[in-house]
């Protein structure tokens, strides 16, 4: 029988938490565009757009996160590709994350006060000028907290792909448990990694926050 | 090449998919009473609690908020079984949602003590109340109506997150969506139903919440 060391667990382990990093990063700048066009969608003068897009949120949100990654699983093949893992995975990390960051920052543009509105229209600047120039600037400030707060969500999140067959921190876990015999050991320094790669983001976050509530105190 | 959805095995699973539903609902309640119950611990531990203590719960906090909830599930399903600690797929899918949620609803209802203004406690210390009184009854009851929408929200994240228990093969709504799939060959098909039928347990827990919400907290003008 083959002897792991624990160097040869730790390095399979960091190895493929790359795949974890890098899944973690599409997900993300892939979900911050299309959650930026739902947000876009759900804020939208035109009840039928700002529907769909509040349906769009309350699906997403609303279902496990697991169940969206086996519909586009099975969903994708049905349309005749054969899915890669990878795929699958990515495209419904993307949407999920797009759903909550639309919500996220649908909260801080709608806290913009309204004479910020009517100011810039009354520049007689468009719908998207105001968004670009007046609205986002300022709406996208205070929402740097929370956005970076939910970036663990989104890291955590990548763990369920490992379900669909995409080798990830978590799948690895398992391959090495299952090498080793050592679940205890092998899980305990995947949790640690997780924490490694979440740990800095959470307290950035808290300390973003506390940086604007300072900053905001007198007014 | 046109496939054609089909629903037709919905009455033969049925049974299947109900036993699933008992199960996912089992695992939320538990969950969300012993899981409420461990961060109100927790929250007092931390603000009010002894010294020694107070790191401890923050380790906690933060190693639970930091580490996906699989891993967790695996860690107390496969690994502490090593250190002797046995547990079916049921018991360690449960403290895995009550160790879970009890990190998350800590640092909820501890948001909800610390903005408690300060002259609430003396005012409770000069009615001649104990820490723990004061506690009980000034400090928690409006604390709780103050976070229960976050508290609320975050059951229904939990619950969602439940699904993953089926990877450790707790017969939950996710698992028999699972069995049934691998019997009928429609997963596709099967996989849209169990997720609907997520999306309507979520509107539903949503609904109890806020009904348990009104019935702990009855609307109080003054509270605030």
């Amino acid at each position: 029988m083959i002897e792991f060391t624990f160097w040869d667990i730790l390095r399979n382990l960091l190895l493929a938490a790359r795949w974890t990093v890098l899944l973690s990063l599409v997900s993300f700048a892939g979900g911050s565009i299309v959650g930026l066009i739902v947000m876009f969608m759900r804020i939208s003068p035109n009840k039928a757009v700002a529907t769909i897009a509040k349906g769009y949120i309350e699906l997403f949100q609303g279902t496990p996160l697991l169940m969206q990654l086996f519909l586009a699983f099975f969903g994708i093949a049905l349309l005749g590709f054969t899915v890669p893992a990878w795929l699958a995975t990515g495209l419904a990390l993307i949407l999920w994350t797009a759903a909550f960051l639309a919500e996220i920052w649908r909260g801080y543009v709608e806290a913009i006060a309204k004479g910020q509105w009517e100011a810039s229209a009354s520049l007689g600047m468009g719908r998207l000028q105001q968004m670009r120039y007046v609205i986002l600037p300022q709406a996208m400030r205070i929402a740097v907290p929370p956005t970076v707060g939910f970036s663990v969500q989104v890291v955590k999140g990548t763990a369920l792909t490992s379900i669909i067959g995409f080798v990830e921190l978590t799948k690895a876990g398992t391959a090495v448990t299952n090498a080793t015999f050592q679940p205890f050991l092998v899980y305990g320094l995947v949790a640690l990694i997780y924490f490694a790669l979440c740990w800095p983001l959470s307290k950035s976050s808290q300390i973003l926050e506390r940086k604007l509530n300072v900053a905001h105190k007198n007014h | 090449m046109g496939y054609r959805l089909d629903f037709g095995w919905i009455p033969q699973y049925w049974p299947v998919l109900v036993s699933g539903i008992g199960v996912t609902i089992y695992l939320i309640a538990a969950g969300a009473a012993a899981g409420c119950l461990l961060g109100m611990v927790c929250a007092w531990t931390r603000a009010l609690g002894p010294a020694w203590a107070r790191p401890v719960v923050v380790a906690y906090v933060e190693m639970i908020r930091n580490t996906p909830f699989m891993v967790q599930l695996f860690f107390i399903f496969f690994g502490l079984p090593s250190l002797g600690l046995q547990m079916t797929e049921l018991q360690a899918a449960t403290l895995a949602m009550i160790v879970n949620l009890g990190a998350y609803s800590c640092e909820i209802i501890r948001a909800g003590i610390e903005v408690t203004p300060r002259g609430q406690f003396e005012a409770g210390a000069s009615l001649a109340m104990s820490r723990f009184q004061t506690f009980r009854y000034v400090v928690l009851v409006p604390a709780l109506q103050r976070i229960w929408p976050a508290l609320s929200s975050q059951i229904v994240i939990v619950m969602l997150g439940s699904a993953v228990v089926s990877q450790i093969a707790a017969e939950d709504l996710s698992y028999a969506a699972n069995f049934i799939q691998s019997r009928n060959f429609r997963a596709f098909e099967t996989y849209i139903v169990s997720t609907l039928i997520y999306l309507l347990l979520a509107i539903l827990l949503r609904q109890v919440l806020a009904w348990v919400g009104r019935a702990l907290f009855p609307k109080r003008r003054s509270a605030r």
